[in-house]
């Protein structure tokens, strides 16, 4: 598939002296998920910012449908559509007429039917007349993705879309992300939550110090990474790993209550030799339990790697 | 040029002033009164005539100019100020807009809304004196460009300050002051002679002198002395707001 966003040697230090972007280089490609994680001041949000046009890139380049952020910038921002991270929204203004102002900036022509359906498509026509001050946090959430979406663009980008929000309406994101994703648009979120990138993203990004550490496709991800983790309970606490167990990938657990192996989930491991052997060994079995290591691993264990 | 966009902000910026209209119209009506009442009533019963002028009439180019020009320095200030406090200058900055389509809606609009008052205030005067413009055209356009190189000073004192206190600094402590001392109320010649040299630095002084020159066909500092001061100051402002152009300052990082 074609990249949409092509993103090469970027980098950004601020006037402070903090460099938030070191030499990324990242490819999008049209219609995916992309999902990036990474710490507080990682360089999420200057990313995101750099390609938006909201902060210049120190160096390196980057563009949006072929076009130049910054000489083509009429051209890749109308390609783009920003959701920050905080809410903000003018307290006194109509919903439906801040939508339109998002489609105006944009320099697109008045169109009520436009702006009746992206405020349908989020729930939000009810609301059409209420003030922004007097929305709850949630619809005032879905308000700043329709501004978002008011000038169709083709690349959503949402930053932290989740944070601070309950399950419920985490959830209702995800649908709608989803459902944007099955309409071709292309969308970058950035989250903390491993959770989320697990359930929609195609891809999924690990940025740190200002570099991206990992890109890859997140099922390849999980398999490459993943790992599984075979706890076996014991009826009585040992001391000590039994000589007739050392040598097989046994560890036995602190306090003595279980024996732990670990081994690659993609490699189609049998248990039942292992178990055998644990039964012939004398050891009587409580209870069997197998753990799959989450993205959360995988992400925590990237970053204690490179600390 | 990006005219929905500029159309756009225009619009925003002229829906906010309708949406406090009470105190975007009555407000300056009612103090504009008050110093026809004060000034006028109490004071021109005092002094009969400045050069040939009733004082009454006299003060009308300098209250005019007062509120026109504290009108848009605030509108200009206020309207840039307000989505950089609150965040929503985001849109702004990853729009397909210049920085320049973004001067031209906000200080239009703020020029606008400047104008508006300043003609309302004109209309209110003529309840209170005989009044006769000599130079109706003339009077337009040094209003006008009064209200557009004080909405682009506005707009450069709302992208500078960074919280409400700064906003209300520069109007406050200079802005204020000049006016005050512009020759508003007066006639410089009326001043010690030097006070009246002290009064010629003063820039305000050239633009009141200019306005009342078309009201009454008279005034302190030729006119175009007046004119050339007013066209210096629109362009002082334009390359402030050029060189922000070039270097995002206080906008973007």
């Amino acid at each position: 598939m074609a990249a949409i966003i092509q993103i090469d040697a970027l980098s950004k230090t601020y006037g402070s002296g903090f460099q938030a972007l070191r030499d990324v280089d990242l490819s999008i490609e049209e219609g995916e998920i992309l999902a990036l994680l990474g710490p507080n001041g990682a360089g999420k949000t200057t990313l995101i910012s750099s390609i938006c046009g909201i902060t210049r890139p120190t160096s390196g380049q980057i563009r949006v449908g072929g076009y130049d952020v910054l000489a083509d910038y009429r051209a890749a921002r109308r390609l783009i559509g920003l959701v920050p991270q905080e809410i903000v929204l003018e307290p006194f203004t109509k919903v439906r007429d801040t939508i339109a102002f998002s489609r105006g900036i944009f320099g697109l022509p008045p169109d009520p039917a436009r702006v009746e359906q992206v405020l349908r498509r989020l729930s939000l026509w009810d609301k059409k007349d209420a003030m922004a001050r007097e929305l709850s946090g949630g619809m005032r959430r879905r308000v700043m993705i329709a501004k978002a979406l008011a000038h169709d663009p083709r690349v959503l980008f949402l930053d932290e879309p989740t944070a601070g929000v309950d399950v419920e309406l985490r959830r209702d994101m995800w649908d709608i992300v989803r459902a944007l994703k099955a309409d071709g648009v292309t969308i970058i979120l950035t989250t903390h939550y491993i959770e989320e990138a697990e359930a929609i993203a195609d891809r999924v990004g690990v940025i740190n110090g200002g570099r991206i550490l990992l890109m890859e496709e997140k099922a390849r991800l999980m398999r490459r990474l993943g790992k599984k983790t075979l706890r076996m309970e014991l009826r009585a606490p040992l001391p000590d790993l039994p000589a007739a167990l050392t040598g097989k990938g046994l560890d036995l657990e602190p306090g003595g209550q279980a024996l732990l192996h670990s081994y690659d989930a993609n490699d189609g491991v049998d248990i039942a030799p292992l178990l055998a052997d644990v039964t012939a060994a004398g050891l009587g079995l409580r209870d069997v339990q197998t753990r799959e290591s989450s993205l959360e691993d995988i992400f925590v264990d990237l970053l204690k790697d490179t600390a | 040029m990006n005219g929905h966009a500029i159309w756009t902000m225009y619009r925003h910026e002229m829906a906010r002033f309708n949406r406090t209209l009470g105190q975007s119209l009555l407000s300056p009506v009612l103090s504009t009164s008050l110093y026809f009442v004060v000034f006028g009533a109490a004071l021109g019963s005092r002094i009969d005539e400045v050069e040939g002028v009733a004082y009454g009439a006299f003060i009308v180019p300098g209250l005019v100019m007062l509120s026109v020009m504290t009108q848009s320095i605030s509108n200009a200030s206020f309207g840039i100020y307000f989505p950089k406090f609150i965040g929503t200058i985001y849109e702004h900055l990853s729009a397909p807009v210049s920085f320049l389509e973004i001067v031209i809606g906000y200080v239009g609009a703020a020029a606008t809304k400047a104008l508006i008052v300043g003609l309302i205030i004109l209309g209110t005067a003529f309840f209170f004196v005989d009044l006769t413009i000599l130079h109706p055209a003339a009077m337009l356009a040094f209003l006008l460009l009064t209200c557009i190189s004080f909405s682009l000073l506005g707009f450069i004192i709302g992208l500078w300050a960074q919280n409400f206190e700064q906003l209300q600094l520069v109007p406050l402590l200079i802005i204020t002051p000049l006016v005050f001392l512009g020759g508003s109320f007066y006639s410089i010649t009326m001043l010690p002679p030097i006070w009246q040299t002290v009064s010629l630095f003063n820039p305000v002084v050239y633009l009141i002198s200019g306005f009342r020159w078309a009201f009454f066909g008279q005034s302190d500092i030729a006119v175009g002395w007046s004119l050339a001061a007013i066209a210096l100051f629109t362009m002082a402002c334009v390359s402030v707001v050029a060189w922000i152009f070039r270097t995002g300052w206080r906008l973007r990082d």
